[in-house]
Formats: C-alpha cells, structure tokens, sequence
C-alpha cells in the first residue's frame, strides 16, 4: 500500500514539473518587453535597463528559469502591481473561501447524481432514465454564469430567499475566528449557529449554480457503469441466490460501479475548477478566482500566474489523491502497481 | 438492428469514401439515423438557423446593434423589441442575432486550428511512434495537467487581450483531446492493409499519413470537431463573461450576459436572459449534432 502510494507520487511530478516550465513560459511570451512593462509607462531607458537587471532578464533564459524555480521553492510567487502586495499570501489567505465553494458545490452534485445514476441504470427506459438522460444533455449546455444568474434573479429577485449575491457572509456579521478558513467549520467550532447559518445562506446558490455544472458528467457515468455492472455474472449470480435487490444493487453493484465514476472525478475537477472563477464573478465570491479576475482586467500578471500555478497544483495533487483513492477502493488496482 | 439491411452502413469507415456506391450507402444510413431519432434531425435544423443567422444576422435584424436611444432604456420585451432593451437603449434581440457570427467564427477557428494542430500532431504519434509519439503524448499530458478553463485564462493574459488570442487559447486547451483521438485511430491503421499497399507501391511516410490515414480518419475527426465545437463556444463565451478577448461595445453571447448580469439583482432579466439562451442554445444543438454524427459515422457507440 505505501509502496504504492510512493509510486503514484512519483508519478505526479513530470506533471509538476510540465506544470513549472509552462507557466514560466507563460511569462516570457508577454507581450513586449517585461522590463519596460514592469518599469511603467514614464520610465526613461536607463530605468528600464536597472530594472531588467534587477528582475534577472539580462541573464539567459535558463538562468531566469532556476531564479523562477527557487523563487518558487521559497513560496515566493512575486509582488501584485495594483496592489503592491505578495502575491502569495493573498493567494493563501483567498484559498478557503474557493475551496469551501468548491467542495461544496461537489458534495452537492455527488448527492443528487450518484442516486439519480443509480435509479436510472435500474429502471431502464423509465421516466427517471430519460429525466436522467435530459438532465445529463442540458447540463453539459448550460454555461455556468448563466445557471447561476438565473438562480439569483429566481431565488433572490423573486422569491426573495436567498441573500444579495454578494460575498461569503453578510455584513452586519463578522466573520468567524480563523482555524480553519472554512466559514461553515470555523462557525461551529465556535459555536455560532447565527453566523453558521449566514454563512450557509451564501453559499448555497453558488453551491448549487457549481453542483448542477458538474452533475451532468457523473450522472451519466454512474449511470453508464451501473448498467455495464448490472449485467455482468456476478450480479446474475447474486440475484439467482436470492438475494434481495437492495443488497444486490447497494453491495454488490455499488461499489463495483463507483470504480469509473471515481476516475471521472479528475475529469470533473477540471471542469470544476475553471467554472469555480465564472461562479466567483457571479456572486462577487472573494476567492483566487476573482482575484484572478480583478487581475487580469488590470493586466497585472503576476497574480494571474500565481492563481494558474496554484489552480494547475491542487489539480495535480486532486489527481493524485483520486489515484490513491482508486487504488484504496479497488485491490485490483494495488496488486497492479 | 436494420444496419444488416444497408449494403455497407455496419462496415468500419475504411470503406465508405470516395465510391459513390459507399457514399450513397452512407448517405440513406444518414437519412435512416434521422428518421429514426428525430432530436438528431431536430439538431440539424437547429444548425440550419444558427448558420442562417451567422451568414445574415446583420442583414436581416431590426435595429444596428450598436445603435444607442435612452428614451428607450432598460424597457422588457414588447412588439417592437422584441428581447426587451439594455441600458443604453440597444435593442437585444438585433445584438443577439448579430452576436451569432463573432460566436460562431471563434468556435469554428478555434475547432479548425485544433484539428490541424491536435489532429496532424496524433496522426504522426501514432503513426511513427517512438519519439514523436512520446513527445506528442508528453505535451498533451501537460496541458492535461492543467484545469482548462484556468489555463485558457493564463495564455489568453500572457498572449494579450484579443479575440485571436482566445481563438489560439481554446485551440491550445483542446489540444489533448484530439491528438488522443487521432493518435488511437492512426494507430490501428499503421499496420493495416492499405497502408502495407500503399507503402509497398513506393509512397513516402509523408503521402502515406496524409494521402491515405488522414482521410480514412477524417470521420471520427469530423465528429470530434462537431462535440468540441459546444465546448468551445462555452469556453470563448466564458472568457468574454470575466473580460477577456471581446471588447464592449461589440455584441458578444458572453459579454451581453456579463452586461445583463448587475440588472438581474434589479429585476431586468431580458439583457442577461436572451444572449444567454442563445448560448445555451448553441452548444445544446452542437452537443446534439455531435452525438447524431458519430451514430452515422460509428454506429456501435450509439447510446
């Protein structure tokens, strides 16, 4: 078991490093001259030339890219030009509230597709198979900004049950003392159930608006590996011994069936973590994503390059944990590696 | 199943171009599949529209698009606009129809220049192996690596601001798809019959790859292009949402949406609601499209 989790690590560092060589390339292929940019608009030639030595541009490519790497090993990701700031620490301190969205908006999806997977694959051709077949089409149709402005007009215009889309917690609170950075946990370990609420109140429409994007893709393979699991010999043999169908289905498809549905997270991931920034936008979410954002339209690069390489690591590491998780739930997998 | 009744409709795509016998075979194997599954033929209808208002959108609304009149501000839809109006006046439903184009073009270059890059890049992977294999694997890993939404992002920054540069970035971040496709299929047909034929009548590697695999691959390609075209037109609209690429006043799906979305708190939910179900539209029918194309072209995968 640790000799293959030690192998699957290995595995995951010719992505990291693919990762490291691509966003340093990302810089260099600025447009212009990243000395001039960085020196502003004002500056004269002789200013411009200190700052290329400063910055390291004067050196060769390789040089610039071991400074790139070191920096990088120091948690050094550079300064924000708005802002003046590190880049890094902002990036840290913004992380939960992405990543509370984020898992979130998985759980969400997982609740509602995983069972609507299962009951579609058991009653072929019923209602719920083609409600589950429609829902699988039109949610990989939806763009995520859309879905969640049409919640919000819905279910805060209209209704008037959701709170302003407007950040992680109302203003008349005050956020929860950090532990965690997660509002919901931090609240309880405190014991405030009136902030616990609020912060929930929030984050349900960005939840739901991230949980009805990702649930078209692992409805359709719960529903997919549920089929292919039903039909084989085991499950024929389970069921002639006379076993009830919900052991049948639970203990014995189930968990065969989760095998796919499991590797289609990675998949899922990537969409989820792209659709996490529209969803920021959307409901002013004080996240990486946004961050990235208000970065990007003040064309300050260097938070938008920490926020890729963060965003592209975690992925590699998600990847890396669902590899663990395939191996944990499937012996097959371990006796392989 | 009523492919045993058609000549040549279960036979692998080896067989069917360039014969006109295969061709008409491929074509009523077309008409069956659409008359046998009518959201396919629904689809190509749709496509019909979406490709008429691209050729003769600005041609053919009521209002110019850019044309501003504030008397006229944020009023809902009625008979003479039809979408309603957005701040400034613009009627929504000439800048929806006109924003087919723009939409349609990114979507279209970007799946072209994918194709060439991805498709041409696998074919020779699988084709030679080795080292070109492992080079075009190990780049598709890289991007792979990477969520392709944010990476989209980081090129488009790096890049610069401009609807090329989206075009080049959504190309970049499908790139792993194709060349996987292309790859497996040029694989299989490395040592196949033609090819041995082909090879032993003195054609170099180079007229081989794209003489005889590429054409013999061009259907299952032709559906991929058709399922990534959705994709694309949500990643390029995705971008415009958060401020990249398309620049106002230009109408754009995403940026109209971006527009409509701080009067959706207010109660406005035309300027939003309509660029964004043409969006949602589009990629529907392009989905549709794509799924109806491989159960003509690959009828075993047919769900």
């Amino acid at each position: 078991m640790l000799m293959m989790f030690l192998k699957r690590m290995l595995m995951a560092v010719p992505s990291l490093i693919g990762v490291v060589i691509v966003t340093f390339l990302l810089t260099r292929a600025l447009p212009g001259d990243p000395a001039a940019y960085f020196a502003g608009p004002a500056a004269s030639q002789e200013a411009i030339e200190q700052i290329r030595v400063k910055l390291g541009l004067d050196k060769p490519l390789i040089v610039q890219f071991g400074n790139y790497v070191n920096d990088l090993a120091h948690g050094d990701l550079g300064n924000s030009l708005t802002t003046g700031q590190p880049v890094g620490k902002e990036i840290k301190s913004r992380l939960p509230a992405s990543a509370e969205l984020t898992l979130l908006g998985l759980i969400v999806s997982m609740l509602v597709a995983v069972p609507l997977g299962i009951l579609a694959a058991t009653r072929p051709g019923s209602l719920i198979d083609h409600a589950c077949r429609v829902i699988s089409t039109a949610g990989v149709s939806l763009p995520v900004f859309f879905t969640g402005l049409i919640l919000v007009y819905v279910f805060y215009y209209l209704l008037g049950w959701a709170p302003a889309p407007l950040g992680r917690l109302d203003v008349f609170f005050s956020p929860p003392p950090h532990v965690t950075g997660f509002y919901l946990v931090d609240s309880l370990i405190a014991g405030d159930g009136e902030v616990f609420f609020a912060s929930l109140k929030q984050l349900v429409l960005p939840a739901l608006t991230l949980g009805i994007f990702s649930l078209a893709p692992i409805a359709r393979m719960t529903r997919a590996s549920m089929l292919a699991v039903l039909g084989s010999d085991f499950v024929r043999t389970a069921r002639a011994s006379g076993l009830t169908p919900y052991t049948v289905i639970i203990t014995y498809a189930f968990r065969n069936a989760m095998l796919p549905v499991v590797t289609t997270l990675g998949m899922v991931f990537s969409f989820l973590l792209g659709a996490n920034v529209l969803v920021e936008k959307v409901f002013a979410w004080p996240g990486i994503g946004s961050y990235a954002v208000e970065a990007l339209i003040a064309s300050d690069f260097a938070p938008v390059q920490g926020f890729v390489l963060t965003m592209a690591i975690m992925y590699v590491l998600l990847n890396l944990i669902i590899d663990v998780l395939y191996g944990v739930i499937d012996p097959r997998v371990r006796m392989d590696a | 199943m009523s492919e045993l009744t058609l000549p040549n409709g279960g036979a692998p795509p080896e067989a069917a171009p360039r014969r006109s016998s295969g061709f008409m075979a491929t074509l009523r194997h077309a008409r069956y599949i659409i008359s046998d599954n009518p959201v396919t033929g629904f689809s190509f209808a749709l496509f019909t529209i979406i490709f008429i208002a691209a050729l003769f959108g600005p041609y053919i609304v009521p209002y110019d698009p850019l044309a501003s009149d504030t008397v006229a501000a944020l009023k809902g839809p009625s008979a003479a606009h039809w979408f309603g109006t957005d701040q400034l006046g613009r009627d929504v439903f000439s800048r929806v129809v006109v924003a087919t184009r723009l939409d349609f073009i990114i979507a279209i270059a970007s799946v072209a220049l994918v194709f060439l890059m991805g498709g041409l890049a696998g074919i020779a992977g699988g084709f030679f192996g080795g080292w070109t294999d492992r080079i075009v694997g190990r780049i598709a890993d890289t991007i792979m690596a990477f969520p392709l939404f944010v990476l989209a992002m980081g090129i488009v920054a790096a890049l610069g601001n401009t609807v090329q540069n989206i075009i080049i970035a959504t190309a970049i971040v499908n790139f792993p798809l194709y060349a996987r496709v292309a790859r497996a299929e040029a694989n299989v047909r490395r040592e196949a019959g033609f090819v041995l034929a082909a090879r032993l009548s003195g054609n170099s590697d180079m007229r081989i790859l794209l003489g005889h695999i590429l054409p013999n691959i061009m259907p299952i390609m032709v559906v991929q292009m058709s399922l990534t075209m959705g994709y694309a037109i949500l990643n390029a609209a995705g971008l415009s949402f958060i401020g990249l690429g398309v620049r106002p006043p230009t109408a754009e799906w995403g940026i109209m949406v971006a527009d409509g979305a701080a009067f959706m708190v207010s109660g406005e939910w035309w300027i939003a609601l309509f660029p964004g179900a043409a969006l949602m539209v589009a990629v529907f029918c392009f989905n549709l499209l794509g799924d109806g194309l491989r159960d003509i072209v690959d009828p075993q995968r047919r769900t």
